[in-house]
């Protein structure tokens, strides 16, 4: 019997062990800073300051409503993208497809610095019209991830079914309301779990148009920045219970079948 | 007349994703320091970003970092996502469950996280790049996985078989036939977590020395300072990673094109 005998098993090894240093490991040692003090004490006093810093709750309720907002809009402008991209009414869909794609590939800092001066020659100063900015900005930063996964639902829906409702009496609008919408559900899900949480996180937007710091992601940073560890992981286990609660709601797990909603990007 | 709706529709979303990027470009090739009026063309934003050392450091140590860890995260998620495909039920859900978990988290928490457990607890020095490199590995690796994962399960299994029966070595045939089927998961795995490297903040902040930059933390703050130099040469530099993209694209597209819908993916 040989020592180390080759099984294909095995080649999952270093991996496993690499997610449970740097994925779990990590996440229990924030779990672990959120409910200690700086002397190591179990106590509840940074779950307590956050829910009573006024500040803190604010700028969850902003963070919530730029979020919110945003991936609003950017349904509204990619669902008929997508929708009419499918449509099969463009002989060169997979270069327009592309087109909408290749913005994901730019360095984003470097189209925000695109969009800033843009919005400052247009508006002067960016501060006077905080959340209109914030949304335009994670709206331009966001609008592919939005498009993309809602093109792929459509785009692969079976057409049988749409002719199907319209030989049965349907005129193109209830065909639309019953068929190809509900099915697109999917889609738009995975879309809207794309948009709604990186919104509510990505703070270097707003930092970069107009130095706001007035979003939950960018609270992680202050406490960072001050090397307050404690408030800190605190305010990433909030963050990390809204992205729990997000996914269960939609469900991304379960598209396991498919490239992945990520790998499906490229 | 329902077409020219949709044209239009199509046609001012691009707009929008566009103009500022071409608007930016265009200036890039001016010597003015804000948009507005035009006054000549010149280079000199060109010759700053290319003979400027801060900026070329910057730039090269932004692809080191992308090859590299780009690198160790495809050989990280292929092996775990062979090993996890071969593994008992309950192995395999363990891994692609906590694969998830990168994927799904907000990339402030991970690097927060990452650099609690790295730099406050184990003192790991964020100038030896481990934290960093660490942080880009978890970043890029689980969506390799997941790119590699669909191609496995697509596989005909039997030919492995066939190879064993013919007196292969489990090694051999894992390298003669496994790896090759699912060799376009692989690298279409590896291009994502290279675009994914290059297009991240919030890790490297987190976790980088405090003297190193990449692209985008180097971007983030010179457009906070008042540098107009600096600031200009970006937008150069905005225009040469425009260029660069469209030519990838172009390319990529073209073979595509000839091997038509094969992996169903959108390159």
């Amino acid at each position: 019997m040989s020592v180390f005998k080759f099984s294909r098993k095995s080649l999952g090894i270093p991996y496993a062990v690499f997610l449970v240093l740097f994925v779990a490991l990590p996440l229990l040692v924030l779990f672990y800073f959120a409910f200690t003090n700086g002397q190591g004490h179990f106590t509840f006093a940074n779950l307590k300051g956050f829910f009573t810093n006024p500040n803190a709750l604010g700028t969850l309720c902003y963070s919530f409503a730029v979020a919110a907002v945003t991936t609003a809009v950017c349904l509204l402008l990619a669902y008929p993208t997508a929708y009419f991209l499918a449509s099969g009414a463009f002989r060169r869909e997979g270069v327009l497809l592309l087109l909408f794609i290749m913005p994901m590939w730019i360095n984003f800092s470097l189209r925000i610095t695109a969009l800033k001066e843009i919005l400052t020659v247009i508006e002067g100063n960016l501060a006077r019209y905080p959340f209109l900015n914030a949304v335009v900005g994670m709206t331009y930063d966001f609008l592919p991830f939005m498009i993309l996964p809602i093109y792929n639902t459509i785009s692969r829906l079976d057409n049988s079914l749409i002719e199907a409702a319209k030989d049965l009496g349907a005129d193109d609008r209830s065909a639309f309301l019953k068929v190809t919408l509900p099915l697109s559900m999917p889609g738009v899900i995975s879309g809207v779990s794309m948009v709604f949480l990186p919104a509510m996180t990505n703070y270097v937007v707003l930092d970069m148009l107009y130095n706001s710091t007035y979003i939950m992601g960018s609270l992680i940073g202050s406490y960072f920045s001050a090397y307050n560890w404690h408030g800190g992981s605190m305010i990433a286990l909030v963050l990390l219970a809204i992205i729990i609660v997000f996914t269960l709601l939609t469900g991304r797990n379960e598209d396991d079948g498919t490239p992945g909603t990520g790998g499906a990007l490229l | 007349m329902k077409n020219i709706v949709k044209k239009l529709f199509i046609l001012l979303v691009l707009v929008f994703l566009y103009a500022p990027i071409l608007i930016l470009i265009l200036y890039s090739f001016t010597n003015a320091t804000t948009i507005g009026a035009i006054r000549g063309f010149s280079l000199h934003n060109y010759v700053t970003l290319f003979t400027t050392e801060d900026l070329r450091h910057m730039i090269s140590g932004t692809l080191l970092l992308a090859v590299g860890s780009a690198a160790l995260a495809t050989v990280f998620g292929t092996l775990g996502a062979i090993g996890s495909f071969y593994s008992s039920k309950r192995a395999g859900l363990f891994i692609s469950s906590l694969n998830q978990v990168p994927v799904i988290n907000a990339d402030v928490v991970t690097g927060f996280s990452l650099c609690i457990l790295l730099v406050e607890v184990l003192s790991v020095n964020k100038d030896t790049f481990i934290p960093l490199i660490v942080g880009h590995v978890v970043l890029c690796a689980p969506f390799v996985y997941l790119s590699v994962m669909p191609k496995l399960k697509q596989m005909d299994s039997s030919i492995y078989e066939a190879a064993l029966d013919l007196g292969a070595t489990p090694m051999t045939a894992l390298r003669k036939i496994v790896i090759p089927q699912i060799s376009s998961g692989i690298i279409s795995g590896f291009a994502l977590a290279i675009t994914l490297s290059l297009d991240d903040y919030f890790i490297a902040t987190y976790t980088k020395p405090a003297t190193f930059d990449t692209i985008s933390t180097y971007v983030v703050n010179a457009t906070k300072g008042s540098q107009t130099t600096i600031k200009t040469a970006l937008w150069a530099l905005c225009a040469v990673i425009f260029a660069v993209v469209v030519i990838i694209v172009a390319v990529s597209n073209i073979r595509a094109g000839k091997e038509a819908e094969k992996g169903g993916h959108v390159i």
